[in-house]
């Protein structure tokens, strides 16, 4: 076969492979993230059926799904949202950061990591997963619960926190100063707030700017934008992702819409390539040595989540099972923990990173919603169950 | 009147609700990808909503219609609607005001404010595309479109401003 069939043939079947486990996964009405990331681990090398011609493709695939990642990560908030999200749950934002990124860090120490790559780790056991958040919601049909709206607020703070944390690990991670570091989440900081209050002042110039009535122009425009931008801000250091989310932050209204029902395939497919990735490049290897720890690490941070889902529900007058609810809602780790943890791969000290993220990761975002369901059905043996209804997309919305 | 509490739901939606009076919780969720969700909620847990349905345009319409009201669907209707710069609104003409008894093209309102009146609502009869000869009487609802300060300016036109 000639260099171009073979790869054709080996991405279809990569890609067809993953529309099958998308399938399973939606018929086990879980994420398919997960499953992605076992295809990828199976797949790659030291696996059982390395990639050969198209891994350059899918690594150029990869970087483009974490853009997309954030691309619709910005989108998916309007600006008064972000500042409503920060302002009604900032100190249980601060109490969540605190106790669930500092059990990460401190085990990357323990394990005797440098704190560079500790620093990853932290990241990886902070952030909640949104898409199977948002997932898990709409399959219980606890959207219209009252704890609801705290825990998707807490979801805004901690992607908010990320947007800053991105460029930190970012400049780090190419072994930059600790003072450089400080000075690209500055530099981060400053494009966040001027795009935030740029949308939030003047509504939807960047929309209009962008949107056309044909479907081709604005998508072209968009895309190219956006990777125009995420590679600027790569270039001075702030980080792909993060210009990413500032394009996505300064989409609003209903261009904001549009775009998302426009970008959402895209997304799709190439958030499933960046998955698939990241399994890819993970040694499966050495997954046994770090399993321990990742089961450890996994049970301590489920806790300090529920916890803090139950404290702040608390705090907003929540009865005792919506801060169940809210806690344990909170529990899955999923996209974001893996951008952190592919950012974190190449960190001198951090080889034993990748295989840690995955387990972990595995093991939250399927516990996770196990976890959930178990409480629901308990609480629905007094009460009939709620509607489910199937939601078929990735991220849930 | 009971009070309707609007939330937001950040990258899900906006969520109206509203207490019974005896103590149940009720209300929609407007999903931003235009999906409706009714919930109500047990007495036994507030918090939680245990009936979902979820309503397609249509439904919501035909619910509020065996409900009997239709304000509700005017002002969600009109939330969603903001499309662009582009408004729709429902303006009541009141008994008295300058433009009873005109037609609409003798308001000369697009000229004045670029809106159009694109249906006149009269004892809840819709009549769709007036011509510019349709006479307004007290008590119409004009649902016009346009920009949202044209809109206000036409209400101001239509309060004798």
């Amino acid at each position: 076969m000639n260099e171009v069939a073979s790869l054709l043939v080996e991405l279809g079947a990569v890609i067809l492979g993953l529309g099958l486990v998308a399938r399973l996964a939606a018929r086990l009405s879980m994420s398919p993230i997960p499953l992605f990331l076992i295809a990828g681990l199976i797949l790659g090398e030291g696996g059982i059926l390395p990639i050969v011609t198209s891994e350059e493709f899918i690594e150029v695939g990869a970087e483009i799904g974490v853009i997309f990642l954030l691309l619709m990560l910005g989108l998916e908030y309007s600006a008064d949202e972000l500042v409503d999200g920060m302002k009604s749950v900032a100190f249980s934002g601060i109490v969540d950061l605190l106790s669930n990124f500092i059990p990460g860090f401190v085990a990357g120490l323990l394990l005797g990591w440098t704190v560079v790559p500790a620093l990853f780790l932290g990241g990886v056991t902070y952030i909640s997963s949104s898409g199977v958040i948002a997932k898990m919601l709409g399959d219980m049909g606890w959207t219209g619960n009252r704890e609801t709206p705290i825990v998707l607020s807490l979801l805004v703070f901690e992607d908010l926190v990320m947007a800053l944390f991105l460029p930190i690990l970012g400049v780090l991670a190419l072994g930059g100063t600790a003072i450089g570091a400080v000075l690209a989440a500055l530099i981060a900081l400053t494009a966040v707030v001027v795009s935030i209050a740029f949308a939030h002042r003047q509504g939807d110039r960047m929309g209009t700017f962008i949107f056309h009535t044909s479907d081709e122009v604005s998508l072209l425009t968009i895309f190219g934008l956006t990777l125009l931008v995420a590679g600027i801000a790569e270039r001075i250091g702030v980080s792909a992702a993060v210009g990413a989310f500032l394009v996505g932050i300064s989409v609003s209204g209903l261009s904001a819409e549009r775009a998302r029902v426009l970008l959402a395939p895209l997304r799709d497919l190439f958030a499933a390539v960046f998955f698939l990735f990241f399994g890819l490049s993970t040694d499966p290897g050495k997954i046994p040595d770090v399993l321990f720890v990742a089961v450890a690490l996994g049970f301590l941070t489920a806790a300090t989540k529920v916890w803090v889902g139950r404290w702040s529900a608390r705090r907003a007058g929540i009865g005792a099972r919506g801060q169940q609810r809210a806690g344990l809602l909170l529990i899955p780790r999923g996209e974001f923990s893996i951008i952190i943890a592919g950012l974190g791969a190449s960190v001198a000290g951090g080889q034993q990173l990748p295989a840690l993220a995955a387990a972990y990761v595995l093991l939250m975002a399927i516990a996770g919603p196990l976890a959930v369901r178990a409480q629901a059905s308990r609480a629905s043996k007094r009460a009939p169950d709620a509607a489910k209804e199937p939601v078929t997309d990735t991220f849930g919305r | 009147m009971t009070k309707i509490t609007k939330t937001s739901l950040p990258g899900v939606g906006v969520k109206h609700e509203f207490v019974t009076d005896d103590g149940r919780r009720v209300g929609v969720v407007h999903h931003r990808t235009g999906k409706r969700e009714l919930f109500v909620c047990e007495a036994s847990d507030p918090d939680a909503a245990t009936l979902n349905l979820s309503l397609s345009d249509e439904d919501s319409h035909a619910l509020s219609d065996a409900l009997g009201g239709s304000e509700i669907v005017e002002n969600l209707t009109h939330l969603r609607q903001q499309v662009e710069g582009l408004a729709i609104d429902w303006l009541h003409v009141e008994e008295g005001t300058p433009y009873v008894g005109r037609s609409i093209g003798d308001t000369r309102t697009r000229t004045r404010t670029g809106v159009s009146v694109v249906a006149v609502i009269r004892d809840d009869l819709p009549f769709p595309a007036p011509e510019p000869d349709f006479e307004v009487q007290a008590g119409d609802t004009l649902v016009v479109v346009g920009t949202p300060e044209g809109i206000a300016k036409v209400e101001d036109l239509l309060s004798g401003g």
